[in-house]
């Protein structure tokens, strides 16, 4: 990502940000709101479309007018705030539907696969429950493994935590983690500092549109050096 | 008395219906007012002439078959004005802007018309048949009616199909766009699912009102249950019978209409609370 720029109307929100996940990396975006992160990470699957600069993700170009965004995002599973599950079907259809409708696999596999992604992120039982049954953070679970059912190669994941209760918190950076560790890339807008620490190989730090610094979690934390950077990480430690 | 005791029993219809005492109490404040003016006439035609509600039964028959077609019109023009109001309200959120501003106009043209106007239109432009290849389909007037009302049924179901897509949040149409649906099966799959449930009770309520402006026709001559009514009065030509006779039309769509309403609200109230 080299040199993007966004704006909404007249509001500037991404204002030449660059910057690079290798594949396999887990990085997280920290930053204070209003930052640009939630649009920054909606631009890596074409969900905001940018006004210039340049994109490319596993060799696609986004800013390509040819570019195939259903096939792009087949390839980039997001995981949203506010869940985003699909109320009128359970928590298994909302695994399943995508890959049966989009990917057009065979129902059978996909439910063995689906079940075993329940497996996977602790709901074994819950296969039935429609979303308004499950608590925030089992409907983020089945979030994280209803994008995985699509086999990505990059996970984006835009403040999963941020609507859920000190408690659930946990059991969703616990599965996040398991992902990172299986060698997930992974892109992280989180405001979960020590979570970052711990899983992030790179950190990158954003305001008003751009990054203002970015290194691996043990140098961040130890010594970052622009005092945007500072007054953020005195705010929230 | 004997008599009285049969009115009342039809009234009391909406009860075994929906179960609700309140349907009971409406249905029984009906069926007064209409004992009540049974009776005034009574008074007012004097012991010689039949008995207002003996005359009232011997039409009965008749009547019934007038409502049936009022009912039948009501299914036929909720069922075309459904699927084309569907259609129409698809239009309406569209992607592409001229199939959108159509939709839209052609919505505000039918929805903004008046019924009877629209059904007037139907009754002089349609032809009083149409030909298919080689055989040649009879359009009568209940047909050409049905069509009028069924025009502004599809204009209101386009905007409840509107309404209620765009009240589903975006954040579902995000979601799905992020697990690489194309925006056709968002739709069919994500998005009017959602949208079904929502749509009922108007939908339901639309039918009620459908159903009672069905009596519209008879201005445009059509053999429902209004223009009987009217020419069972020019028959018997008794002026106390007028009051009574038309009141009774009114009992037999309330009996039908009511617990449609009252089924509305009941679904309103579970959906609320979900």
């Amino acid at each position: 990502m080299r040199d993007v720029h966004k704006s909404f109307g007249a509001v500037p929100v991404l204002n030449g940000i660059s910057l690079e996940v290798m594949k396999g990396e887990v990085i997280c975006i920290i930053g204070p709101s209003g930052a640009g992160k939630s649009t920054l990470i909606r631009c890596i699957n074409a969900l905001v479309p940018i006004d210039s600069g340049s994109i490319e993700v596993e060799g696609r170009e986004l800013h390509d007018p040819k570019l195939d965004k259903l096939a792009l995002r087949r390839k980039v599973g997001m995981v949203f705030q506010q869940y985003n599950l699909f109320p009128h079907r359970t928590a298994l259809d909302n695994i399943m539907m995508a890959p049966i409708h989009v990917l057009k696999r065979d129902r059978a596999s996909v439910e063995a696969q689906a079940r075993a992604l329940m497996r996977k992120v602790r709901l074994e039982g819950k296969e039935d429950f429609y979303p308004g049954e499950l608590s925030g953070g089992q409907q983020q679970r089945v979030a994280i493994a209803r994008s995985l059912a699509m086999q990505p190669d990059v996970m984006l994941f835009d403040e999963v935590t941020a609507a859920l209760d000190p408690e659930t918190v946990k059991e969703v950076l616990a599965t996040i983690r398991e992902l990172a560790r299986d060698g997930m890339t992974c892109v992280i807008v989180t405001h979960e500092m020590g979570f970052a620490r711990e899983v992030a190989d790179r950190i990158y730090f954003t305001d008003r549109g751009v990054v203002v610094e970015h290194g691996p979690p043990a140098e961040f934390f130890a010594r970052c050096r622009d005092p945007r950077t500072r007054q953020f990480l005195s705010q929230i430690l | 008395m004997r008599m009285m005791h049969r009115v009342h029993k039809c009234t009391s219809d909406p009860f075994t219906c929906t179960g609700l005492p309140v349907t009971a109490a409406h249905g029984i404040a009906l069926a007064v007012v209409l004992a009540a003016s049974v009776s005034v006439a009574q008074a007012q035609a004097g012991s010689a002439a039949p008995s207002i509600i003996a005359t009232m039964l011997k039409w009965t028959p008749l009547l019934a078959q007038g409502f049936a077609l009022n009912i039948a019109m009501s299914f036929l023009a909720m069922a075309i004005g459904t699927v084309f109001g569907f259609a129409l309200g698809l239009g309406q959120v569209s992607l592409l802007a001229p199939v959108r501003k159509w939709a839209w106009l052609v919505t505000q043209f039918f929805r903004n018309s008046p019924w009877l106007v629209l059904l007037f239109y139907c009754m002089l432009l349609l032809p009083f048949e149409v030909r298919v290849g080689n055989t040649i389909i009879a359009l009568p007037g209940w047909a050409k009616a049905t069509f009028g009302l069924a025009l502004p049924v599809m204009a209101n179901v386009s905007e409840l199909v509107r309404g209620a897509v765009q009240s589903i949040p975006s954040a579902q149409w995000e979601a799905a766009e992020a697990l690489a649906f194309a925006r056709l099966q968002t739709l069919r799959m994500i998005i009017l699912p959602q949208c079904i449930k929502r749509m009922t009770p108007p939908w339901m309520n639309l039918y009620a009102i459908l159903t009672v402006a069905t009596p519209l026709t008879s201005v445009v001559g059509v053999s429902e249950a209004m223009t009987l009514t009217g020419d069972i009065l020019s028959s018997e030509g008794r002026t106390e019978l007028l009051v009574p006779m038309y009141l009774y039309l009114l009992m037999w769509f309330f009996i039908y209409c009511y617990p449609i309403a009252r089924a509305t609200a009941a679904l309103e109230r579970r959906f609320a609370v979900r």
